[in-house]
């Protein structure tokens, strides 16, 4: 079984437990009551309580005026973000899948993330743009991508990644309190979303009291001392799955949930590398030039003699991604890829 | 410009085939999903937008098209596809995700490409302004015949890619139409929530282009005024812009409760269903008997169980081949 440490307050027992979509909408709601400037855009994020349920009821306690259904006009209500957040208010805003920040990537990597630095740090920008990650159910190459490295690569944006539901809580609320642009990306297949297939190691207790959960503060998710698996979101599902596998086969993995990708928490992941020696990151993003590779070269150059043999990655292959069922499999990282990993990494 | 005879039938025909093929892919998709609705499963997994009600639009343009015409399509693009004369066989394959598939399985519903019959669709919303524009480019300064039609939705204007193609459209005078199906909705967002004028077809103005609003769903209205426009497009005279007003019987995707749809208004929808109209019109205007509709009505339907056996039996790619295709 795994164990949930986190930096924050420990969940009870006993508590109820909420889906990841839920505790997204109510952390929201939580900081609306509190902070008028707090208000939501997006599509279908009105009635609907958006695509993936992570806006139910806002509407119905709000009101249209602070929770605002967008045309699909994404340059120009992320533009009215970074607008609306540097003349006061705290805008909430969603992209509905990632895989759309193509048609707006301006005013998110060219506004959102420099205008605090362009100003010398006199302008604030405390947007929070929620967005959906993540393939697995057929969705085709243009409604599964994860794109983690592509958001953290660009300086001026935080990124949050969640794998659980009290995590998903606590971030949100910090990432609403923080005044710089925060992405925080969903993964679709955690939301607690049944048409989605979800995976139901992500809902878990919620305290209904406000909770924040600092950045920058990876959890140690599962101990072990043989091998140190290194994820986000799915990935860390995934590595649980294969650290149970490892454990049946006498081998104890160490599993780090990083939660937050910039600030990325490089002490905890080197610390445990140190401890275990070995290194797999597990990525649902495109394999070359991301989050995989900065996870290696964070241990390889602090001191490479930690490692007991050549890190690993079990990440998405360098291609689009494909709708039929076998080829998508075929691709992602799944907790037999990340067993057969470890092995590799043996031989070497 | 009115369709003759033949051409209604052939619209007819066509309507009949891609409802016959959102019906049976309905049906399809549901398998593996009951009692637990979870996209992933099932013979035909993902997102399922479907046509039902939309096929006017379709047909009543390309009627108009020759092979050599390109037409991008959107999200929900299998009726376009079908009047285009995408091979239904290796479409329907695709959307089963098989080797046999127009993309051996790559693509899925939303990303069919038939280069044979100039047709591609894509899943962002107005991505496929700008690809048709440049087809309408292309013809103009290789001199070649042809004009590029694009289909969007009503939602699709608001996005910045619809604005800046049109004019692009416009200054370089290219053969391009833009057709834009009104369904009234954006997902759970209707029109008038998201959309500063009631008729997009006065946007045309915005380019000094020839805007047009057909209502009714009328495939010979579609028809007259979409040859209008293509003829003029073929004349080497520019743009324009046709929005229809049409219907969405279905939910936004397969799965979709509705619950944003005002009570009553499906019902008045379907009583409006564009297929039975054409049947009555053809019957009353064109001298269509009985016979003559069940014999369109079974070429119509044997035309879809084939490609649907097809696309059934069918094997899937060897996973690896996940791989290949990633360069030209
Ligand atoms: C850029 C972009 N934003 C949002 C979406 C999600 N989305 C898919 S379909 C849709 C509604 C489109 O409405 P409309 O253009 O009217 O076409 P309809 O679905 O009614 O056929 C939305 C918002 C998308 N695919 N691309």
């Amino acid at each position: 079984m795994s164990t949930l440490t986190s930096t924050a307050a420990k969940p009870k027992q006993n508590e109820r437990r909420v889906t990841i979509a839920r505790a997204m909408a109510e952390a929201v709601a939580q900081e609306m009551r509190i902070d008028p400037r707090v208000f939501v855009m997006g599509e279908d994020i009105g009635q609907l309580g958006g695509v993936y349920g992570n806006t139910r009821g806002l509407i119905e306690e709000f009101g249209p005026e602070r929770v605002r259904d967008t045309p699909i006009s994404e340059t120009a209500f992320m533009g009215a973000a970074v607008g609306a957040a540097s003349d006061g208010m705290r805008p909430v805003v969603e992209l509905m899948f990632v895989d759309f920040f193509g048609v707006c990537f301006d005013a998110i990597y060219n506004l959102m993330a420099k205008n605090i630095y362009f100003s010398g740090g006199e302008v604030k920008v405390p947007v929070v743009l929620m967005t959906s990650t993540g393939g697995g159910y057929s969705d085709g190459g243009q409604h599964s991508q994860c794109l983690y490295g592509t958001f953290a690569h660009l300086p001026g944006m935080k990124v949050v990644c969640p794998s659980n539901a009290y995590d998903a809580k606590g971030l949100m609320v910090t990432a609403i309190r923080d005044d710089s642009p925060v992405i925080y990306m969903y993964h679709k297949s955690l939301q607690g979303m049944g048409w989605l297939g979800t995976e139901p190691a992500a809902t878990v207790n919620v305290p209904e009291e406000t909770y924040s959960i600092p950045f920058g503060k990876a959890a140690v998710v599962r101990e072990g001392n043989d091998v140190t698996i290194v994820g986000v979101a799915m990935g860390v599902h995934n590595g649980l799955k294969a650290a149970d596998k490892l454990a049946a086969q006498g081998i104890s993995a160490e599993v780090i949930d990083l939660r937050t990708l910039v600030p990325l928490d490089r002490d905890t992941v080197f610390n445990s590398v140190k401890k275990t020696g070995r290194l797999i990151v597990v990525d649902e993003d495109y394999q070359s030039f991301g989050l995989s590779g900065e996870i290696i070269a964070t241990v390889a150059e602090r001191d490479l003699s930690v490692l007991k043999a050549s890190p690993q990655r079990v990440a998405y292959p360098d291609i689009p991604i494909p709708f039929a069922r076998p080829m998508e499999q075929f691709a992602l990282p799944n907790p037999d890829k990340i067993v057969e990993a470890f092995h590799a990494m043996k031989r070497t | 410009m009115q369709p003759t005879r033949d051409q209604k039938v052939w619209m007819y025909e066509n309507m009949l085939v891609s409802r016959f093929l959102e019906e049976t892919i309905e049906q399809i998709y549901l398998e593996g999903k009951k009692p637990v609705f979870n996209m992933a499963n099932g013979p035909i997994p993902g997102e399922m937008h479907l046509s039902n009600g939309q096929e006017p639009c379709a047909v009543g343009v390309c009627a108009h098209l020759k092979p050599e015409d390109v037409v991008t399509g959107t999200h929900r693009p299998h009726h376009i596809a079908v009047a285009k004369g995408v091979n239904l066989r290796k479409m329907v394959a695709e959307i089963f995700g098989k080797k046999t598939g127009l993309s051996g399985g790559r693509g899925g519903h939303m990303h069919l490409f038939d280069a044979n019959v100039n047709f591609a669709c894509s899943g962002i919303i107005g991505q496929g302004m700008g690809p048709a524009v440049g087809a309408a480019l292309s013809r103009k300064m290789q001199k070649k015949p042809g004009v590029a039609v694009a289909y969007i939705g009503e939602g699709a204007v608001n996005q910045g890619a619809f604005h800046e193609a049109m004019n692009l459209a416009a200054v370089w005078k290219l053969p391009f139409i833009c057709v834009i199906e009104d369904n009234q909705w954006g997902i759970s967002v209707a029109k008038s929530a998201s959309t500063a004028v009631k008729d997009n077809s006065i946007r045309a103005q915005a380019y000094g282009v020839p805007g047009y609003l057909v209502k009714g769903n009328d495939p010979c209205e579609i028809f007259r005024v979409a040859g209008e426009c293509i003829e003029r497009a073929r004349r080497g005279e520019g743009p324009s812009l046709i929005e229809i007003e049409t219907s969405r019987l279905a939910g936004h995707f397969m799965g979709d409760a509705e619950g944003y749809r005002p009570k009553g208004e499906l019902d008045a929808l379907r009583a409006r269903d564009p297929i039975p109209a054409m049947k009555a019109r053809l019957m009353a205007e064109d001298g269509m008997k009985q016979e003559e509709n069940d014999a369109i009505v079974a070429r119509a339907r044997a035309k879809v169980d084939d490609a649907i056996q097809f696309g059934r039996e069918s094997p899937y790619a060897q996973p690896e081949e996940a791989l290949e295709k990633v360069f030209a």
